[in-house]
């Protein structure tokens, strides 16, 4: 294969090779593979998902009884804190990244991301943090309690008022999260940007790349205002500075606007690269190419934008001026308007398609469907004055919920699912996986369904006690909760068993579109190594009988030999 | 297929069509009437705006949920792959047509909302002024004070984790006394952190920042007992910071003004308080806090025993 119109000196980077043996061994240090950071990524971030899970699990316990009888209200501060910190920055960021690191580079035909190093460095800043949160725990006075938003002034009260405190550590972790962020995110646009296969125009791209390009803009252009925010409120906290101390002038609500500025974009950040997963698999399985490609490619740039231009909709109660509310009141709900444009292709893609119900598809139909949801409680927190009634009250825990676990996490776990064979060499048990989709659907329904109808009727959201006209809401929430936590069982198995002993993995096992399915699986450390692919056509053409690429029998045979 | 199956297949798919759309207008007026069931009580003049509101919303939520659910569901049952075969179904790229459709429908869709809310928003205007005030100082006199003297303006003060409600008559209280059908005028003020006055029966909520007194006014339309909750977590005890409103007629309004400020202040409701002598007393158990604020002295401590409605 001569490869033309490709940019030597890309391929040729001088990105390091790494020495370390081709065992586990090498899951455990400093290696510059972008498939085994994207492995370590996920398995940390899993991990963190265990524990973010018992949190939560431990707040369903207090909240399946009115009063506060199971911690004190101090440590169910703690708890809730951690359980939102952990779950954000330990398991959600850390595991899309794994993700973006494992599929962007094969799937754009490049041997690696561009700078290996710094893209390993990114990786190493996780367990770094997660350390300085978790030693949060065993510092006099707990750790942080201030709610994952850190408000002040109630976060720079420091009860015991030492330097070493919860909520300092808290700051920390958080600042050297964004930093990785960062460095994730130049690395992964850097890549998009420049090491695509020869003929992979922008719309050629998978819709994958193009979410994780939105959304990785997303990141260089909000964190700042984040990483800003959270030093002003270490100073504060710390060195008794007033940026946002109203006793010695400064005003707490600037702060809402640093934090927000960047908080909600992040929620973009994480659910893009899931509307990305939902585009590559809803296609896969119909066996019909994706509906209005380049709407829906256009479409994450829209999101992008406007994301951009929405954050004051936290903000609703706090004083803010009618004009500033409707204003930012319609920018919000302008959001619905690309994000039905995914969500009507994706529905118009699976009409007339021939399904295939495998675990993948579930959690992705599964993810769809609370979305749908998701999205219409959306549309009504941003109206005004619904959002002055159910504003901090359970409503708006539930809908997030079905945001950032009912859609976000299922589609991680149809991620996971589906490009599993590719990059362990191993086929997953589908009845274990259809049992794990199953328990997290009627977990998932169960724990937040019902919490909508307690935050309709005022139970506010972070308290630690509540009136007993709650009370069957939360019961039923807490069970499903808990269902949750088995739900994980039947996910370990299947991923511990599947890995060590399960069939091996075709190139190909779902006759799939895209550069990934055309290597060996798992594929060789460059990818395609010195025979980059040509992209001729959209990577959709499902039952078009439109080539993906140039010589494409070559790399399936060529890949069926390697594996 | 000759010219006339064609024609019937497109009469029936519009039949079809029609009638899915037909229940799923039925179902959503349904589901919009019942949503009012799902709120508390209306008890001010906001309420039904609100309501109202969310009825509209989940109408239209609950067209939309449908109609995409329904399309789901039946590729589920009527698109699913026999096992084994992996044969392609209809390879459809789009249609530019039915893009633009669904691009601006919910376009214009959101402006309606938007234009519906802006409407409600502009008519129930709660929010005043907002000025900045050194919290270290005195409290400034009410502005208002000096304006119409007929209106009722009730000083609202957050602490952690107490209320207390001071009126122009010169006396406070723990629970907050309001006549009803009458707009009553609040300053909002914060002594320590954010807090929220959230009055889920008004559908009425806004944050109290320290640093700022914060002007608002609401009507109650209904006698009863709320409940006043903290909406803005406020650190260790912010679930106690709840107390009650009484919504009552003018005469029992002011009979209560006569009767309570003729009382001795003693020591106003302190949930926090209570809990966090407790804790002392098991050795101080649990993370870090810092002390609640002591109680205010009021006139009328109020019955936090008594039942509240929504």
């Amino acid at each position: 294969m001569t490869i033309t119109n490709y940019d030597e000196r890309i391929i040729k980077s001088n990105h390091p090779i790494p020495g370390a043996p081709n065992n586990w061994r090498r899951f455990f240090g400093f290696n510059t593979d972008a498939k085994v950071i994207g492995i370590q990524y996920i398995v940390t971030a899993l991990v963190f998902l265990l524990l973010g899970g018992l949190l939560g699990m431990l707040i369903r316990g207090e909240l399946i009884t009115p009063p506060s009888d199971l911690f004190d209200p101090t440590v169910y501060n703690g708890l809730y804190t951690m359980h939102g910190t952990v779950m954000l920055f330990l398991f959600l960021f850390p595991i899309l990244s794994g993700l973006t690191n494992l599929l962007v580079p094969p799937m754009i035909g490049a041997p690696d991301m561009a700078f290996p190093k710094l893209n390993a460095l990114a990786f190493w800043l996780v367990p770094v943090f997660s350390i300085v949160l978790l030693t949060s725990f065993f510092v006099p006075g707990g750790p942080a309690s201030s709610g994952w938003w850190s408000y002040p002034p109630v976060s720079i009260q420091n009860p015991l008022g030492h330097f070493l405190n919860g909520q300092m550590l808290w700051i920390v972790a958080i600042g050297l999260s964004g930093v990785s962020s960062i460095i994730g995110a130049i690395n992964f646009v850097t890549t998009i940007i420049q090491m695509r296969a020869p003929g992979m125009g922008f719309f050629k791209m998978p819709i994958f790349i193009w979410t994780v390009l939105a959304a990785q803009i997303l990141q260089l252009l909000g964190l700042p205002a984040l990483t800003g925010g959270a030093i002003m409120l270490f100073f504060d906290l710390n060195f008794g500075t007033s940026f946002f101390n109203p006793e010695t002038g400064g005003d707490p609500v600037l702060f809402q606007h640093f934090f927000w500025f960047y908080s909600h974009p992040a929620v973009y950040v994480m659910v893009l690269p899931v509307f990305g997963i939902f585009s590559e698999l809803f296609p896969a399985y119909s066996r019909k190419p994706l509906f209005g490609y380049k709407f829906v490619a256009v479409a994450s740039f829209g999101i992008t934008i406007l994301s951009l231009v929405v954050w004051v909709h936290h903000m609703f109660y706090t004083g803010t001026p009618m004009w500033m509310r409707n204003l930012f009141m319609f920018t919000t709900m302008l959001i619905a308007v690309p994000t039905g444009v995914k969500v009507f292709a994706w529905i118009a893609t699976l009409w007339g398609g021939n399904l295939r119900l495998n675990t993948p598809m579930l959690f992705c139909l599964g993810g769809l469907f609370n979305f749908i949801f998701g999205g219409i409680t959306g549309v009504m927190l941003a109206t005004v004055p619904i959002d002055i009634h159910v504003g901090n009250t359970y409503f708006v825990v539930a809908h997030f919920h079905y945001i950032i676990f009912n859609t976000i996490a299922f589609g991680i776990f149809a991620g996971i699912y589906h490009w599993f064979p590719k990059f362990t060499g191993r086929m997953f048990y589908e009845g274990l996986g259809k049992v794990h989709f199953a328990l997290t659907f009627i977990g998932a329904t169960l724990n937040w369904l019902p919490l909508h109808w307690a935050g309709l009727l005022g139970m506010p959201r972070r308290v630690a006690s509540y009136d007993p006209e709650f009370a069957i809401w939360n019961v039923i929430a807490s069970i499903g909760a808990f269902l949750l936590g088995v739900a994980s069982i039947p996910f370990i198995l299947n991923m511990v068993s599947s890995w060590s002993r399960g069939k091996k993995a075709p190139p190909n096992p779902w006759n799939a579109i895209g550069l990934e399915w055309l290597l060996p699986s798992p594929p060789p450390h460059e990818n395609f190594e010195d025979d980059i692919p040509t992209v001729l056509n959209e990577p959709y053409n499902y039952g078009l009988n439109k080539p993906f690429v140039l010589d494409e029998e070559f790399y399936i045979s060529k890949a069926l030999n390697d594996s | 297929m000759n010219l006339k199956d064609s024609i019937n297949s497109k009469v029936s798919l519009i039949l079809g069509i029609t009638f899915a759309v037909f229940i799923d207008l039925i179902l959503s007026k349904l589901m919009a009437n019942w949503s009012y069931s799902w709120l508390p009580v209306q008890a001010s003049k906001a309420a039904p705006y609100v309501d109202n509101l969310f009825a509209f919303e989940t109408g239209i939520g609950t067209f939309i949920f449908l109609g995409c659910s329904g399309v789901i569901g039946w590729v589920l049952l009527f698109n699913r792959a026999p096992k084994y075969d992996e044969s392609f179904g209809e390879p459809i790229e789009g249609n530019i047509k039915l893009e633009i459709v669904w691009t601006l429908v919910p376009l214009f869709l959101v402006i309606a909302i938007a234009i519906y809310s802006t409407n409600v928003n502009t008519t129930l205007q709660n929010l005043g002024e907002k000025i900045k005030y050194d919290s270290q100082k005195e409290l400034p006199i009410s502005l208002e004070q000096k304006q119409d003297s007929t209106n009722t303006i009730i000083d609202v003060i957050a602490r952690q984790w107490n209320w207390e409600f001071k009126y122009p008559e010169g006396f406070s209280s723990s629970e907050l006394h309001i006549p009803i059908n009458k707009k009553v005028y609040f300053r909002l003020i914060s002594k320590d952190v954010i807090h929220g006055f959230y009055i889920p029966a008004f559908r009425l909520k806004q944050d109290i920042i320290p640093g700022s007194i914060i002007s608002y006014s609401l009507t109650p339309t209904r006698k009863g007992t709320y409940r006043l909750r903290d909406s803005m977590f406020s650190g260790a005890y912010f679930s106690q910071n709840q107390t009650n409103v009484i919504v009552e007629s003018d005469d029992s309004y002011q009979a209560w003004i006569k009767k309570t400020v003729k009382k001795v202040p003693v020591n106003g409701l302190n949930r926090a308080g209570l809990l966090y002598e407790k804790r002392l007393e098991k050795g101080d158990k649990g993370w870090a806090t810092i002390p609640p604020s002591p109680p205010p002295l009021v006139n009328d401590p109020g019955d936090p025993d008594s039942s509240h409605e929504g």
